[in-house]
């Protein structure tokens, strides 16, 4: 069913009209006063202070991993608060939905805001998240100055920049997919899904998954290329390889997205016959390909995290990782593994037994190396002096919800079992057990340890607990009922139900929502609180609140633009302890210039068009596509004329750099 | 480990102190590959949905009434040539001879665009004798595999193109030598998949 037949195409707007406008549909108008109050504001601000000069040089054409980093960091908040609108709404939706009530969202909207949540969370959270936090902590945690290519790194923060609001867009022109996140032909295809929704999925994606393979690139050269002296491979920090197998996975699976979209996007725009019902296509064939490039992507969000685990639990247990050889072959396996498993998201498929075994015993295989770190971690907390700060907390509160969502996983992975299961509310569950309690407290964890680091002031300790608090007992809260939902046969994208007797399941999951939701105020409560308490909550360490053992702790807080006057030679593992513990002297002069690359505002400006590219391909406005897309290519060849990229930080200045941070630790000690 | 290469009372250095900048553009081969391999994928997708997709005639032409192997003969040793005289233009820019790399990537142009001709001469040929993109999902999927890799030669003409005008620009200098050895890269790179093409489309396909 469709709301209202495809537009016809005019020459200037193409299928543009101001029927776009979701004029009909309260919930919407509301909202984009809302959004349009808030900018106002924001803009408003911005040009109050005088501050657009600022976030241009500063911010936006920066080619510092660490602005970079952080932009991803706040790219990923920003979008994680939409997704988690998205996610309420449905909460309410269902646990109204019952005894004939139709509750309050209309098919046409509920359909839109689950797909919405499953791409946006994915795509537009936990992806810049955690390609922030590798972009933020790889390079000090190696000893290098930069990536290896910043200009690329800024272009990439901006193709996904341009890839989520395109996405956000949709909200308010025109309309989403109504498919569910992975945009399944033949109901993604033109004959079922003739508006533009999926056309907003694709171009979003596509562009976004651009800045993701040209990150991922990145963050591999340079982990290879700029390692300080003496970091062997088996030298480095668990975060840096957790990050490099996870650069690997995106580098070997988004060219694979990139491609099924391409095919699907060929079957709508051109009307070939790939996924089609007609004329010799497979939808099935859509299904493996966006799922070989799927599950990899599910290790992707998790590897970082991984890593953050190891890290935290090693410096807050005052104890070398337990199994540091394991951790890392462990990691390597699941790389590997990752790509042999990902029939297991369509047992039902009825590819026969021998197949489905197949990937049943590969899934269960993988879960022996995270099973492995796993006892890493406890090995590494048993007879450790454990200091329980709020990172640790996070990492406690993973090991306990990842342990069961790792368990129902396997349940799922057995064949005749999945039948039973499958597209239920027990593989919903099982899915936020996992990237809730994996990526997400992960995240989290990462966020309070790092922090300091990046701002030179520790997180509020008490909203911080509040928010644990609440994210935990809130996610078991919300969570459980969906998996004794699923056990019972309760499938999964329901806008409303007969049985009344699930409904007390549906307000209790709702329940749970709204004590995330609390969790979430509180965490942004603790930022703020935090940045106004920041002379209180100083770190006077000189950089190293944690007692921490990697080299991001060696530089100060928040760390200069070129990270070490000297870069660091490494002896062994977990090079800044070794460094503290044999006594090393920090260099207080004999600073020399240092190489630096300038900013450059060609990324912002290239992504500029290509949002304005997708805009008008979603839309059918060929005029604008073909300018849109000569402009991007003309932008690009002007930029490769440009030869003089790079540029001196003078002596003197590291040397005034350097004494204030001599003065500073002088003060501390 | 450490402790090998060090007596007990020999002061452990800590920090480099003479340290020297990374030379400009010494990742760029690594990551460059790094990128083909990507790409490589890409075309890794579209063979495999040939290989699925590439019988489903749906009743409509199959490769035998479709491909003329001459033709394709003659395509595919343009291309090869093309692969020959990059070589060329790389063995004259190792002897610093700008004026060699400029002619010799002009040729390579030249080959790059008679394979692009002949190659739309042969889409037109098809679509016109009714063998159009939307006929057959096997249409679709050849189609896309040998068009996605029309597209990448197209955008290796313009990148030589841009190439030769920064070479007379600013000659053999350091970062266009880097330039230079990128688009070798991809021209081969593209030559490769190329013979991929040839072998399990076309001959494949006619022995089907």
């Amino acid at each position: 069913m469709t709301p209202h037949p495809a537009p016809e195409t005019g020459p200037i707007l193409g299928k543009l009209s101001l029927e776009a406008l979701p004029l009909h549909e309260p919930i919407l108008v509301v909202t984009f006063i809302g959004v349009v109050l808030g900018g106002i504001a924001v803009l408003g601000l911005i040009t109050k202070f005088r501050l657009w000069g600022y976030l241009w040089k500063e911010w936006f054409t920066t080619v510092d991993h660490k602005r970079i980093g952080i932009m991803y960091m706040i790219l990923g908040l920003i979008m994680f608060l939409r997704g988690f609108a998205d996610a309420i709404m449905m909460r309410i939706q269902q646990a109204m939905a019952f005894g004939g009530s139709e509750g309050y969202l209309t098919p046409h909207h509920y359909d839109q805001v689950f797909t919405a949540h499953g791409v946006i969370m994915i795509f537009f959270v936990a992806m810049p998240f955690i390609t922030g936090l590798m972009n933020y902590v790889v390079p000090l945690q190696i000893g290098a100055r930069d990536v290896s290519f910043p200009f690329l790194n800024n272009f990439s923060f901006w193709m996904t920049t341009s890839g989520a609001v395109l996405t956000m867009i949709s909200l308010f022109v025109g309309e989403y997919a109504q498919t569910g996140w992975l945009a399944y032909p033949p109901l993604s295809g033109i004959s079922y899904s003739p508006n533009v929704g999926v056309d907003y999925y694709i171009w979003g994606l596509q562009i976004a998954g651009i800045g993701t393979t040209l990150s991922g690139i990145n963050l591999i050269v340079t982990i290879l290329k700029l390692r300080a002296p003496g970091m062997g491979l088996m030298k480095m920090p668990v975060f840096t390889w957790t990050s490099i197998c996870a650069n690997i996975l995106i580098v070997a699976s988004f060219p694979i997205l990139t491609a099924t979209l391409v095919l699907l996007t060929l079957d709508r725009y051109v009307g070939t016959n790939f996924f089609t019902n007609d004329l010799g296509g497979s939808p099935m064939m859509y299904v493996n390909l966006i799922w070989i490039w799927g599950h990899p992507e599910v290790y992707i969000l998790v590897l970082p995290l991984f890593g953050v685990f190891s890290e935290v639990t090693s410096t807050f247990s005052g104890k070398r990782l337990f199994g540091y050889t394991s951790m890392v072959y462990a990691t390597i396996c699941i790389t590997i593994l990752s790509y042999l498993v990902w029939l297991h998201h369509f047992f039902t498929m009825g590819s026969g037994a021998s197949v489905n075994s197949f990937f049943g015993i590969t899934t269960m295989v993988i879960s022996i190396p995270t099973g492995a770190k796993l006892f890493n971690w406890l090995f590494t907390m048993y007879r450790g002096r454990i200091r329980f700060e709020l990172p640790m907390m996070w990492t406690v509160a993973f090991m306990l919800t990842f342990v069961i969502g790792g368990m129902t996983g396997v349940l799922l992975a057995v064949p005749p079992a999945d039948f039973v299961l499958h597209n239920s509310l027990f593989l919903i569950a099982h899915f936020h057990n996992v990237i809730i309690g994996g990526v997400l407290f992960g995240l989290f964890a990462a966020i309070n340890y790092w922090w300091p680091k990046a701002f030179g002031y520790k997180l509020d300790v008490f909203w911080g607990k509040v928010s644990f608090w609440c994210w935990v007992v809130g996610f078991w809260v919300a969570f459980t009922p969906l998996y004794i939902l699923g056990l019972m046969g309760v499938t999964r994208r329901m806008r409303v139900f007969d049985d009344p007797s699930l409904q007390i399941w549906f307000v209790i999951a709702g329940i749970g929502a709204l004590i995330v939701a609390a969790g979430i105020g509180a965490m942004l409560i603790q930022f703020g609180v935090s940045i106004w308490r920041r002379k209180e909550l100083r770190d006077t360490t000189g950089g190293d609140p944690w007692d921490g053992r990697t080299l991001e702790w060696a530089t100060s807080s928040p760390p200069p633009d070129y990270n070490f006057a000297f870069t660091p030679v490494i002896h062994d593992l977990d090079a800044w302890y070794d460094m503290k513990k044999r006594g090393h002297q920090r260099p207080t002069g004999g600073y020399r210039d240092i190489h630096m690359p300038s900013n450059t505002g060609t990324g912002i400006i290239l992504s500029g068009f290509c949002l304005v590219m997708g805009f008008a391909l979603v839309w059918h406005i060929w005029w604008l596509v073909a300018l849109s897309f000569v402009a991007t290519i003309v932008g690009a060849i002007y930029h490769t004329f440009n030869y003089k990229r790079d540029f001196d930080i003078p002596a003197a200045t590291v040397t005034a750099v350097e004494e204030a941070r001599t003065r500073q630790l002088a003060a501390g000690a | 480990m450490s402790a090998k290469t060090m007596t007990a009372d020999a002061p452990v250095q800590f920090y480099d102190l003479d340290e020297h900048p990374h030379p400009e553009g010494h990742s760029t081969m690594l990551g460059f590959w790094i990128y083909l391999m990507s790409d490589c994928l890409i075309f890794a997708i579209l063979f495999a949905c040939y290989a699925v997709l590439g019988g489903s005639y749906a009743a409509g032409p199959a490769p035998k009434d479709l491909f003329d192997l001459k033709l394709i003969a003659l395509n595919t040793a343009m291309l090869l040539f093309s692969s020959i005289t990059y070589g060329f233009a790389v063995l004259q820019m190792q002897q610093g001879e700008v004026k060699g790399v400029q002619i010799w990537l002009a040729i390579t142009g030249l080959f790059g665009l008679a394979f692009l001709g002949i190659e739309l001469y042969e889409f037109h040929h098809l679509i016109e004798i009714g063998a159009t993109p939307q006929r057959s999902a096997f249409l679709s999927s050849f189609f896309t595999l040998v068009g996605t890799h029309g597209l990448h030669v197209t955008f290796g003409i313009v990148w030589l193109v841009t190439l030769m005008f920064q070479l007379s620009k600013h000659g053999l200098i350091a970062a266009n030598k880097r330039r230079v050895m990128c688009l070798s890269m991809f021209w081969h790179f593209l030559d490769v998949v190329w013979i991929g093409v040839f072998t399990f489309v076309y001959l494949m396909g006619v022995l089907r």
